[in-house]
């Protein structure tokens, strides 16, 4: 039997079981935490800090997605503090990465009034489409970091670990080891972390090749005949 | 970003894992493919198949008008015909009147022994039902089978002979209920993903051991507490020295012996010699490693089996299945949720076709033809006068193309079936394609089987189509049509209504004399009505409709509309009563390695192909894979001169074929393998077509065979790159 506890979310009293985070125990409740790099396939990690809440007694703000609810905790997930976080998240999101196939991350902004211009002159973390193997695409401009790929690649979901962080600080990025290409590498083309990335830098090649202006006809042609190069000395 | 104009659930039509997909279209065109997260199946995973393997529906190769051929083709001379040039364009009508026409012309002739019928394990259950149903109910036969025979017809049987029921025991998602599995036979990582995915997380996430027996250092031995590398073909000795090992150490649960099994003082009799050290001296397999598998096994709370075809596909095949159930017996582990005997089915509906009677000896539901009440039943329910069935069985799969001459088989019917790919010895599987009446095909592509036909009738693949798929953990799910049928083509099921009723015509007005009712009934406006005709009559299906498995299927059986289906499987008997224990002796591979052909050849499949590649090869997943590798042990490739990737000849006393070499550890000294999906280096050229006499099964998994070093020259494609880094 799970113990009860007791705690209380924006001034409301809430029971619930030991062992479940805030996150969980707020979205019970009919609360909102806004989550970006969460899912509830992939283990949570609190990398983009967007569910972070304000925990009384605690000097900064808490992660929703990994900590515990605890008894007696007194949480506030909508304060100034909260919001201004979220915003700040937001903001420094939207002035180095490419956002414009993010639909929830775009809704998250106009919530918080997030404004993509709120640092001019940032930096912004550009790369050229990886388009190495016939399944799909890598655009790591797109990219924020989430982590799902890399933890649904290892032990999450396939315990194939073909993909990794690669680079340290601003120049960190989702890569395989050696920079090979997707085939080269212990990758066995599942796709699933095409299946969880959340911000379309990861995609189907058919998808990719349709934005590109080609036709399904085309698509189809393209791969019925390919010339092929000969084998690489081993 | 595309946006979908909608998005359709269905079924994989891959693997007998069946997990959930759905499917993002535009314009007519599958551009995505995702699964839902809360799927009990596959949780939201898929496989390079699954995920990315669609594309094949819109292959340029892929045909979609009814075709038949510009020159008569005659017994004996038959000839293969890829190319559209050599076949006309037809309609529907005068495709399937000529279909009629012929059929019905051979049998008035030469009667129901003449004719035969390959149904689908890829089709859905009504496709199948509707077809075993068009030849047993008009043509009056059971010369009605599908290539479950080539792959767990030695499964299917044991289980048959010792519980009663052919079907996995419990179901794949419950690994991780198991403190200790045996994997045996099974590259499940590149056949049933998901499966090996399930396996991998109980290991590492709950704790579970794993003992793998293959003949391989396939990838789940990274995850094993113990790999048992046996020679191919030694199952039966390495199983039943651990059944010694668990009776010598009495680890027998003997509650259960005794309460639910029989024959096991017999069985004892006969288990005196199968020592480890036997088993050992046969298998290669350390005495010490088979000891503490024994162990691990037997003492475990909970332990499950899974196994594929490694255990079927021997001479012998039903006997290695029947030396795996004797420890689920000895130990009790079987009748609970997270143990059992699970024999994992390879076809996204080889476990349907198989339950909708799609097999020479039974009708849907496993009832055998040969016992009268049956016979009865289902005559009732074709409207066909008593006594108008055939109580004969019918022949198997290789069986009909062996009985392809004169005065035996002259026709055959294949729906989507590849046997000039599947066929064990496939040079002679050719002289009797060639020696075949009247040929049709009912397919998506052209395929090395269906180049051989008369008529081509072109059919739908899964994303045009409605029906049920059953999949390996008897899991009864819905396929839904994405878009609407390419150019001409028709789902199977409504090609063959229309066919059905032209042949009744032809067979002629109620005849007083012989009897024949007015119509068998072929009119159904949706696939459901067929599968409910089939319910009807079949028991565990009798509770299954379409809109009680729209969300996530129910596994039979499920005997009542109320009922919420059986996930496991013998919790209080068996079918047939008592588990039998049954006298197993070791018998070798029919073909073992000598001075001239010193390897023993294994045959399997790849994580990129589909069995005979209709679908696989036409897709980009063809260019992940182009070409087929013979798998070498190091030892052996520096003996012979092989480097990785030189080209190489294989060859058997039947055939030989030319690939290149892979170089690797993953394969054990003295054997080779090589995949079976490449037609122009096919595997089953150099396999051997002995016989399991009871199963019919024919002995993939092991043959005697030579390699040769080969020029470049000699390969089919030297152009192909094959550059992959996975296991």
């Amino acid at each position: 039997m799970t113990e009860k506890l007791t705690l209380i979310i924006d001034g409301q009293e809430v029971t619930t079981e030991q062992g479940k985070t805030l996150l969980e125990v707020a979205r019970e409740n009919g609360k909102d935490i806004p989550t970006i790099c969460f899912h509830e396939a992939t283990t949570a990690n609190a990398l983009c800090r967007i569910c972070v809440v304000e925990v009384e007694g605690q000097r900064v703000l808490q992660p929703a997605c990994i900590v515990k609810a605890a008894a007696n905790m007194k949480v506030q997930t909508r304060s100034e503090k909260v919001v201004r976080a979220r915003r700040t998240i937001l903001e420094m999101l939207a002035s180095t990465m490419d956002l414009s196939e993010a639909a929830e991350i775009q809704q998250m902004m106009y919530e918080y009034g997030a404004s993509s211009s709120r640092f001019p002159g940032a930096e912004r973390r550009e790369s050229d489409v990886k388009d190495d193997n016939p399944m799909y695409v890598r655009d790591y401009s797109k990219c924020l970091l989430c982590w799902r790929c890399v933890q649904v690649c290892a032990d999450d979901a396939q315990y194939t670990f073909a993909i990794n962080f690669d680079g340290r600080g601003f120049e960190t990025q989702i890569g395989t080891f050696f920079d090979k290409t997707i085939p080269e590498t212990t990758c066995v083309l599942c796709g699933q972390c095409v299946g969880v990335c959340p911000t379309g830098a990861l995609k189907p090649k058919r998808e990719y090749l349709l934005e590109q202006g080609m036709s399904p006809q085309e698509i189809s042609v393209l791969n019925s005949g390919r010339k092929r190069r000969k084998e690489k000395p081993t | 970003m595309i946006k979908p104009d909608h998005i359709t659930t269905t079924t994989c039509p891959y693997c007998g894992v069946g997990c959930a997909l759905q499917l993002h279209v535009k314009d007519d065109f599958i551009f995505k493919v995702t699964s839902p997260f809360d799927s009990p199946v596959n949780h939201g995973n898929l496989c390079v198949k699954g995920r990315f393997g669609y594309d094949f529906v819109y292959h340029p190769k892929r045909v979609t008008t009814p075709l038949i051929r510009k020159v008569k083709q005659e017994a004996g001379g038959r000839t293969q015909a890829f190319d559209l040039s050599e076949w006309r364009e037809a309609t529907w009508d005068e495709a399937l009147d000529y279909v009629a026409d012929r059929l019905v012309e051979i049998y008035k002739r030469d009667g129901s022994d003449a004719m035969a019928v390959y149904c689908c394990a890829k089709a859905t259950n009504e496709d199948n039902y509707l077809l075993q149903k068009m030849y047993r109910a008009l043509f009056r036969t059971n010369n009605v089978d599908h290539c479950t025979r080539l792959c767990h017809a030695g499964s299917v049987v044991a289980l048959q002979q010792a519980v009663g029921s052919s079907a996995m025991s419990n179901t794949a998602s419950q690994v991780i209920m198991n403190d200790v599995f045996i994997v045996t036979g099974s590259n499940t990582s590149e056949n049933h993903p998901i499966i090996s995915l399930q396996m991998k997380e109980a290991v590492e996430k709950h704790g579970a051991k794993m003992i793998v027996v293959d003949p391989r250092r396939i990838d789940l031995v990274d995850f094993a507490e113990l790999w048992l590398p046996l020679k191919p073909g030694t199952n039966v000795p390495v199983f039943t020295a651990m059944a010694y090992v668990i009776v010598e150490e009495n680890l027998v649960n003997h509650d259960f012996i005794d309460d639910r099994t029989e024959g096991y003082t017999e069985f004892l009799a006969t288990l005196e010699k199968f020592t480890p050290e036997y088993a050992e001296e046969l298998s290669g397999v350390p005495a010490g490693d088979i000891r503490k598998a024994a162990r691990l096994y037997a003492k475990a709370k909970n332990a499950a089996i899974y196994w594929g075809m490694g255990i079927s596909q021997l001479s012998h095949g039903t006997a290695s299945a029947l030396a795996l159930i004797h420890l689920a017996f000895l130990t009790g582990h079987i009748g609970r949720d997270g143990t059992g005997l699970n024999p994992l089915r390879g076809q996204n509906n080889v476990q349907g076709a198989s339950d909708m009677g799609a097999m020479p000896f039974h009708y849907p539901g496993y009832m055998r033809v040969d016992n009268e009440a049956n016979a009865a039943k289902w005559e009732k329910t074709w409207n066909i006068e008593p006594g108008g069935l055939s109580r004969k069985l019918g022949l198997t799969t290789t069986e009909i193309l062996g009985h392809a001459h004169e005065g035996g088989i002259r026709s055959l019917y294949i729906m989507g079936e590849n046997p000039m790919m599947s066929e064990p010895n496939l040079n002679v599987t050719r002289q009797h394609m060639e020696q075949l009446e009247f040929l049709v095909s009912q397919d998506i592509f052209i395929n090395e089987s269906g180049a051989y036909a008369d008529v081509f009738l072109p059919a739908t693949p899964f994303a045009e189509k409605d029906g049920t798929f059953s999949n390996t953990d008897r899991r009864v799910q819905r396929v839904r049509a994405a878009h609407p049928p390419r150019g001409q083509s028709r789902p199977d099921w409504q090609i063959l209504c229309d066919l059905a009723k032209r042949i009744e015509s032809r067979l002629g007005p109620f005849d007083h004399t012989q009897g024949r009712l007015a119509t068998a009934k072929w009119d159904y406006s949706n696939p459901e009505e067929i599968l409910r005709e089939m319910a009807s009559v079949n028991e565990d299906y009798a509770g299954i409709t379409y809109e009680r498995i729209d969300k996530v299927g129910l596994i039979y059986p499920v005997p009542d509309m109320n009922h919420p289906g059986t996930p496991t499987l013998f919790t209080e008997s068996f079918p047939r009563g008592r588990g039998k224990f049954h006298v197993l002796d070791y018998v070798p591979v029919r073909e073992e390695p000598d001075d001239e052909y010193p390897f023993i050849l294994t045959t399997g499949r790849l994580l990129e192909h589909w069995h005979g590649g209709t679908m696989t090869r036409n897709s980009a997943l063809n260019e992940i894979y182009p070409e087929a590798r013979v798998e070498i042990h190091p030892a052996d490739a520096e003996i012979h001169g092989i480097r990785n990737g030189d080209p190489v000849k294989v060859q058997s006393r039947r055939g030989e074929v030319v690939m290149r070499a892979t170089v690797t550890e993953k394969t054990t000294v003295g054997v080779i393998f090589v995949p079976w999906h490449f037609a122009e280096a096919a595997a089953n050229l150099l396999t051997n077509d002995a016989l399991d006499p009871q199963a019919k099964i024919p002995e993939f998994k092991a043959c005697a065979v030579q390699v040769f070093p080969a020029r470049e020259s000699d390969l089919a494609n030297p152009e192909a790159v094959l550059e992959r880094g996975r296991y």
